[in-house]
């Protein structure tokens, strides 16, 4: 290790890209060497991040206003066009790196376990290495078009770890439409490049938010640009209207769905927004739209995890909303409230998703001595865990308060965080109210949706089956432990950001303050008093103890029945047990008349009859049907030949004399 | 001696490498064309250190060959053409080496026209003398017209006669387009020259006529870029063409309309490119390349004929960055036509492979096969990802640096071609999971070979190429560059527009 770890960033994607090249090696020539696997995927994973911890201590140290910016090769120098390899390291990367490297290593512990008996093990983990460096690149990249590597590279990661289990066609094909979609959102992001590289002449970060000034402030440039860009987080963060692939995406292995699909990748457009934190400020209809959608988002895949059986899919939704309240606070300007809120839903989700690959482990697993084919992540199968995973259990609570928004759990603090600020930001742009509005609707909704799984899953009679239940346990001690110390993080994850309200000092809020210090400035002064803000805090605590209290009173696990023996829902809950039937209109509206389009008019009609049959072939024939016609005139008979030389000179004849 | 042998070399050799193959023993001759192959590679490989970025036209030889009609043997290289020579010497030991058990018929023949076509396809790039670039041109057709129809598949003869009719039809205009210059040039200078940098310095304004030879050059090179609609002529090829006849077909043929564009319609004739309605015009079978030769490959059932198509769209982005004229996207393009030839060669490698083990291109005669064929399916993944344009591989620098570029010239324009960066995906992932993922539900693909060493030998180096273009494309951009600035600032600067590159 050398020195000063800031002076080899290099290192910390560097270490990742090690692992993923070497389980790639062996994933391809000695698929069985699992030992060597697991130490080389946690170890690459322990290393960074302990080399991210140093590099934050060092730099805490320094704590320079501007960030470090180390170059290591030309990329693309074309003229003026002037892009580097360059990593960059600022207090929003340090945040982004330990979330990424912590929950990270604790996730790929996680997998030793959960993963242990695949087959595909050494390709698994040299895909969940592969994603860390590209998570890594992303958000230590000092320009634009490296972090896109990062963004589509997680993209890729993301591809190939939903379908990881690709001999399943419904695998292979949720992987390829998280692709496909965030490719459309991939497309306003190069698109806002193009937009800022005319504008600015530069794609680095420092050389951009140095020259945005030049912008004219809430001109049509910035805001095109700022909207491309969200475009781009739609697709990658899932909101509306790209989220569909997210649910989708949770066919993937569960340690997957809580690193990438929870914790860390759909985090990326958070991240992005904060990280142009100068460009948004500066585009007030950007920034409205964004928080407008975060919290429409919010709500709408609230209601559908209201209705969800498959516990996965629960959390899918779950995460959906979490990321609108994320964009609400970024979109308000509440930077450090969005990246905060990130940070305490990474250990929180995290927690949840590999507290539900724990039960499903364990489903399956008794399932399996029973040779039964049951679905072992539907929650009407489960039912009184509790029992038999106690350490899951309790510790899924803690995660399920955190989200909820109760007090002291992480979660509560952050939340609470990005309404208070959406809710002042209302006194100076009266849209807000709404904005707030449908987060607090959400928030009730959270808290009754988790109240439900956890009741569901672990409460009430089990039914599971008779003689599976003698073989539902605990998972290993890889898998718990990282539970804990999960656990531990969602309880006390709020001391990050602890608001002067209570005595805090904003920690967070400080240490962030060097990146969104512009604008900070540029944001309207909004503040509220103490007592509106304590409202605020009693309201919202109000509403999420509603929210579980309403659970517990109304639902009734005891008349659950196994999913297999269920009755059809009717009515709304139908409508959200499908999902408002966003996918089958977005099947009809687009992706069918695409195909349709493409097959039977582009293809069947213009390509093969009207350019290469009647254009190609056709002037073909004609040239036939002339040579014919040529071939017919050499008859052979003088006769004819004399009728036609005679016309003929008659004809040269007749021009010659006019 | 190297400077001004080595162009003649690399046309001459392979031209006497065939005769060997032909005299000698018929077993021998994959090895002995692959031997000589090698050796061309190898003449050519020091051109990249000799090459002097700003050095112009370069490695130049210049004798009379016709002095009655102005017609002389005039060859060199430049920052255009340089990556094209590069590329074809690359290309060609991989293709020969690809053939080793799909060519199993008159192996002395086929090995023989291979090597007579690199020695044509040099000869197109490196021609100064428009005489000398379209015999060139011819030379390359024939031996492409035989392997097509002689070592094609079951449909070969209409392929190869399409392809041959519709290449010569443009070849012919080309060619009465290139007199007619030489005539009016002669007219001005007195001078008969068929000089590329003769005709070149005295054109002058040309008057409406220009019109006309652009329209006869633009047909003979769209043909063969191809654009639509021009274009049919190229999946067939394609589908009946052996392995390393699609690979030097898309690889190296289809660079020769963009190379000509970038060479000879559009510094001869800069007033009419840059005529708005003519941008226009091709702006937009560009962008209808881009979407429609992506949304048509998307609904291909053949491997092959998707990629076709797939070429079509690639191309396109090539056509608008040469017409964006910024020097982002005229590098953007030479840098895509350099990356298509090595992507879309391997996707057509192993399409062949795939073709080899179970005599079909059908994809859906494939399926889950990923557990069966792991290195295959890797090498096919990495090779997809890099045609669809990921960060990080070729594709990716090539497209966008086409597309920032192009922005900057036609914003509109390009955000439709944008999208076809998702057409890609939707062509090429969907494809790759039905032939790789998915339930292994045919028992015919249950016991396939992985790739041999011979195989691997043949990927390995295409595979590196993403790699390290997409990662570090530093020394073609910068030996590209001064060339492409070149042709910018020519091209505005007789156009009268005088904004000058970024």
């Amino acid at each position: 290790m050398p020195e000063s770890v800031l002076n080899a960033l290099w290192v910390l994607p560097a270490l990742p890209l090690l692992g993923f090249v070497l389980n790639g090696a062996l994933a391809l020539v000695r698929p069985g060497a699992k030992t060597a696997v697991s130490v080389i995927g946690v170890g690459v994973l322990a290393l960074a991040f302990a080399a991210g911890i140093a590099a934050v201590v060092e730099f805490a140290g320094r704590h320079p206003a501007a960030p470090l910016v180390v170059r290591y090769w030309e990329w693309l120098p074309v003229g003026s066009l002037r892009i580097d390899f360059a990593l960059q390291f600022d207090q929003l990367s340090a945040v982004m790196v330990l979330v990424v490297t912590g929950v990270g290593a604790l996730i790929h512990l996680f997998s030793v376990g959960y993963m242990g008996a695949d087959p595909g093990y050494a390709r698994y983990f040299a895909f969940l290495n592969l994603f860390v460096f590209f998570m890594l690149t992303l958000v230590l990249g000092a320009n634009f078009p490296v972090m896109f590597v990062g963004w589509e590279g997680v993209g890729l990661c993301s591809y190939l770890l939903i379908g990881f289990w690709f001999n399943e066609k419904i695998n292979a094909d949720a992987g390829k439409k998280a692709f496909i979609v965030n490719r459309i959102g991939d497309v306003g992001f190069l698109i806002a490049m193009f937009l800022i590289f005319q504008h600015t002449g530069s794609l680095d970060f420092a050389e951009v938010f140095r020259q945005a000034p030049v912008l004219a402030a809430g001109g049509g440039v910035v805001t095109a640009i700022t909207l491309f860009l969200f475009l781009g987080c739609t697709g990658k963060s899932a909101q509306i209207p790209l989220y569909t692939w997210l649910p989708d995406a949770m066919q993937g292995p569960t340690p997957v769905s809580a690193l990438i699909h929870a914790a860390t990748m759909v985090t990326a457009g958070v991240y992005l927004v904060a990280r142009c934190n100068v460009l948004f400020a500066m585009a007030p209809v950007s920034s409205s739209v964004v928080a407008g959608v975060g919290a429409l988002t919010a709500l709408f895949a609230a209601t559908i995890a209201l209705k969800q059986w498959d516990i996965k899919r629960v959390l899918a939704y779950s995460t959906i909303s979490q990321l609108g309240y994320m964009f609400l606070g970024v979109g308000t300007g509440a930077y450090a409230a969005g990246i905060f809120h990130l940070v305490t839903h990474a250990f929180f989700k995290a927690l949840l998703f590999l507290g539900a690959g724990s039960v499903i482990h364990a489903m399956h697993q008794a399932y399996h001595a029973t040779h039964r084919h049951e679905d072992a992540q539907d929650m009407r199968n489960m039912g009184g865990l509790r029992r038999y995973l106690p350490w899951t259990w309790a510790l899924m609570w803690v995660a399920t308060l955190a989200i909820a928004g109760i007090p002291p759990f992480s979660g509560f603090f952050s939340k609470d965080e990005i309404l208070v600020a959406a809710f002042a930001r209302a006194g100076a742009d009266p849209a807000w109210y709404a904005f707030w509005g449908l987060a607090i609707v959400a928030a009730l909704l959270t808290a009754f949706y988790m109240t439900r799984l956890m009741l569901y899953a672990f409460h009430g009679p089990n039914r599971t089956g008779e003689r599976e239940r003698e073989h539902l346990h605990e998972a290993p001690w890889v898998m718990t432990a990282p539970l804990v110390v999960l656990g531990a993080l969602s309880l006390g994850g709020g001391v990050l950001n602890l608001p002067e309200l209570v005595g805090g000092h904003a920690f967070l809020h400080h240490w962030l303050a060097p990146v969104t210090q512009v604008a900070d400035r540029m944001r309207p002064a909004i503040a509220v008093s103490h007592a509106t803000e304590w409202a605020l805090v009693v309201g919202a605590v109000v509403v999420a103890v509603a929210g579980i209290v309403g659970a517990l009173r109304l639902l009734k696990p005891e008349a659950l029945v196994p999913a297999r023996l269920a009755p059809r829902e009717t009515g709304l809950g139908r409508v959200l047990w499908h999902k408002w039937y966003v996918d089958e209109i977005y099947d009809r509206l687009i992706v069918r008349p695409v195909m349709w389009l493409s097959r039977e008019v582009l293809w069947k009609v213009i390509d093969m009859q009207v350019v290469d049959g009647l254009l190609v072939n056709g002037s073909a024939a004609a040239c036939r049907a002339l040579g014919w016609v040529g071939s017919r005139l050499q008859t052979g008979q003088v006769g004819v030949y004399v009728v036609v030389f005679v016309v003929g000179v008659l004809l040269v004849l007749r021009a010659a004399l006019r | 001696m190297y400077q001004t042998w080595v162009l003649t070399a690399l046309i001459a050799w392979p031209l006497v490498a065939a005769l060997g193959v032909l005299l000698g023993p018929a077993r021998w001759a994959k090895h002995l064309a692959l031997a000589a192959s090698l050796v061309e590679f190898a003449l050519s490989v020091p051109l990249w250190w000799t090459f002097v970025p700003a050095g112009g036209m370069q490695f130049q030889l210049d004798v009379p060959w016709i002095p009655a009609w102005g017609i002389r043997y005039t060859v060199g290289v430049d920052g255009l053409s340089l990556f094209l020579v590069l590329l074809t010497t690359f290309l060609v030991p991989l293709s020969v080496l690809g053939s080793y058990t799909y060519i199993t018929t008159r192996e002395r023949g086929f090995y023989a026209l291979m090597l007579v076509l690199t020695s044509g396809m040099i000869g197109v790039f490196v021609s100064l003398d428009l005489f000398l670039f379209y015999v060139m041109w011819e030379v390359m057709l024939i031996p492409m017209y035989f392997i097509i129809g002689v070592w094609g598949g079951e449909n070969r003869l209409y392929a190869a006669i399409k392809f041959f009719i519709y290449t010569f039809f443009g070849s012919l205009l080309m060619l009465l387009a290139i007199l007619v210059l030489v005539y009016l040039v002669r007219q001005r200078t007195g001078v008969y020259s068929f000089s590329y940098l003769h005709l070149i310095g005295h054109m002058g304004a040309l008057g409406p006529v220009a019109f006309w030879l652009f329209a006869a050059f633009f047909l003979a090179f769209a043909i063969k870029v191809p654009m639509f609609p021009l274009h049919t002529w190229l999946p067939d090829a394609h589908v009946e063409a052996p392995t390393a006849g699609s690979v030097i077909l898309a690889g190296i043929l289809l660079k020769m309309g963009t190379y000509g564009f970038l060479r000879f319609a559009v510094p001869f004739f800069p007033t009419v490119a840059l005529h708005p309605w003519v941008q226009a015009g091709i702006v937009g079978l560009s962008l209808i390349g881009i979407v429609y030769g992506g949304l048509v490959a998307m609904v291909q059932p053949d491997f092959k004929k998707l990629i076709a198509y797939s070429s079509v769209a690639h191309l396109g982005f090539v056509m608008l960055g040469i017409w964006a004229l910024t020097l982002q996207s005229v590098q953007g393009a030479l840098m895509v036509m350099i990356n298509h030839g090595i992507s879309t060669g391997a996707l057509f490698f192993l399409a062949g492979m795939l073709y080899e083990r179970r005599h079909s291109r059908l994809i859906d005669a494939f399926g889950g096969i990923a557990r069966v064929v792991p290195m295959l399916a890797t090498i096919l993944t990495i090779v997809s990802l890099s045609s669809i344009g990921l960060p990080s591989t070729n594709g990716f620098v090539g497209e966008l640096l086409v597309l920032l570029g192009a922005f900057q010239t036609y914003p509109v324009a390009t955000t439709v071609a944008a999208g076809g960066v998702i057409v890609a995906a939707m062509y090429l992932l969907p494809a790759l999971q039905r032939v790789i993922f998915n339930p292994l539900d045919k028992p015919e693909n249950e016991k396939l070979l992985d790739l041999t060493p011979r195989e691997l030998a043949v990927l390995l180096p295409l595979v590196a190429c993403i790699l390290w273009i997409g990662l570090y494309p530093t020394p073609f951009l910068r030996r590209m560059e001064p060339a492409a600035q070149h042709f910018i600032e020519s091209v505005r600067a007789s156009a009268g527009t005088g904004t000058a590159a970024r």
